[in-house]
């Protein structure tokens, strides 16, 4: 049994030792991450767990890993890709060099669907797509742009409901069990880590996406990484966030006005 | 006197059901008095955003507000609160609610364990947790939880349930302290009011 006290002690043995701050992390979701990964690698005691997230730096990576929440998908909810097949990206085509940051990336599936999407547009070449996690062993991921092919049936069925209209399949060489994605997708895409909670903006973009990223932090994280995001667009910028996700009582949310049904904010100061 | 007086006034209902469920809340909800004294909080499995109008539905059968729990939002008395489809429901300790998009637990998200684990550290004795038609595995433990803590739990009679599978295993588990028909669960929620 872990206790609530222990969890903080262990959070701050993390930002001492390895500089990592999940202290405004949602704590429900922290203490059932960290009984699962106990659960999974069958760790004894709440000290034996302590210890070893101390003591090993490998054994940290992982506790890091599998304490944040890195399920994913390809065009998870068509209906936000179809919005921005018809509402984005005609008006982000408009400039000569099309930025975005996908924040919290995971490993990356939505960062391919991005560039589906973009490419299908004929605005790939001119695009950059920033992916960036705190995990840098999600981030691998990324670069190889490798995922299952059992899923790929699931993805290509939504890719369809977002109004894609090619064959799915002509974007992934499928062998050994796996979809490896095209080289001119990844071509695109520029990996590098980053901590919402620690690091500052480092670019200037004209949409940001960021869902189910916030769900994870508390009131307060969530205002200040919203302010991060804020201080990172450009004029007339996008925000996309998760379907249960808002700018609505937040700090920078007279700067943005939202488009429509979907969860994306243009911002207007 | 009722022997209700005995535990902790109940603070939190939770209603977790599965496949033939949803009926049986369509029939409950009008027999519920609608000055409740504690929040209700249901959990279904649900096809990911294909009843997205379920609240609304909810809503036509109560005078009682019904909501889609959303991120933080406090938890209050009164209220009938639905888990959004393809989230887990979580509830921290300053009694807000938390949304969670982890892997899917007994193939389902979201997960009636989940909200009823998290729930039963929470609230304890104050808690009350009702499982009801399903063809599933989950809210066994969910409810073991529940009474480990304190709290007390009430499962659908199978015989009544369209599903009888899910209710059946919490008996079958000994997670029941109550197996009640759909009239006696009604009765029984509005006698949880203070």
């Amino acid at each position: 049994m872990i206790e609530d006290e222990d969890i903080d002690i262990l959070l701050n043995d993390l930002f001492d030792i390895y500089g990592y701050d999940f202290t405004r992390y949602s704590k429900a979701s922290l203490k059932r991450r960290i009984i699962r990964l106990c659960a999974l690698d069958k760790i004894p005691s709440y000290a034996e767990l302590r210890y070893k997230v101390r003591s090993d730096e490998v054994y940290f990576k992982r506790f890091v890993e599998e304490i944040t929440v890195n399920v994913t998908e390809m065009f998870r909810d068509p209906s936000f890709y179809k919005s921005l097949r018809e509402d984005i990206l005609p008006v982000l085509g408009t400039k000569p060099f099309i930025r975005i940051w996908h924040a919290g990336c995971s490993t990356g599936e939505e960062v391919y669907s991005m560039a589906i999407l973009l490419q299908e547009a004929n605005l790939l070449r001119k695009s950059l797509l920033y992916a960036t996690d705190l995990n840098p062993s999600v981030l691998e991921k990324v670069r190889k742009g490798i995922f299952p092919l059992n899923q790929m049936k699931q993805y290509s069925e939504s890719y369809i409901a977002s109004g894609g209209i090619h064959d799915f399949s002509m974007y992934y060489t499928a062998n050994y069990g796996q979809a490896k994605f095209n080289k001119e997708l990844s071509e695109k895409i520029i990996i590098s880590t980053h901590n919402l909670v620690s690091d500052s903006s480092f670019n200037e973009f004209d949409l940001i996406l960021c869902r189910n990223v916030l769900i994870y932090f508390d009131k307060e994280l969530q205002d200040r990484v919203l302010k991060l995001f804020d201080e990172s667009l450009g004029t007339l910028g996008y925000l996309a966030l998760g379907t249960k996700e808002t700018l609505k009582f937040s700090a920078v949310q007279s700067k943005f006005k939202q488009l429509n049904r979907e969860k994306i904010w243009k911002k207007i100061i | 006197m009722e022997e209700n007086n005995i535990k902790a006034p109940c603070k939190v209902l939770l209603i977790g059901g599965s496949a033939g469920s949803l009926q049986v809340i369509f029939s409950l909800l009008p027999i519920i008095k609608p000055d409740f004294t504690f929040a209700v909080v249901i959990v279904l499995h649900r096809r990911n955003s294909a009843d997205s109008a379920l609240p609304e539905l909810l809503s036509t059968k109560t005078l009682a507000p019904t909501l889609e729990a959303e991120d933080k939002d406090p938890i209050l008395p009164g209220k009938f609160y639905l888990a959004p489809a393809d989230y887990h429901l979580l509830i921290e300790k300053n009694g807000t609610f938390s949304l969670d998009y982890s892997e899917k637990i007994n193939f389902s998200r979201p997960s009636i364990d989940v909200t009823f684990e998290c729930a039963a550290e929470i609230y304890g004795p104050s808690l009350v947790a009702m499982l009801l038609s399903g063809a599933n595995e989950d809210g066994t433990k969910g409810l073991l939880a529940v009474k480990k803590m304190g709290g007390t739990t009430v499962v659908q009679n199978p015989d009544t349930a369209q599903m009888p599978f899910m209710p059946q295993h919490a008996i079958s588990n000994h997670a029941a302290n109550h197996i009640l028909n759909i009239r006696e669960l009604a009765e029984f929620i509005n006698n949880l009011s203070d």
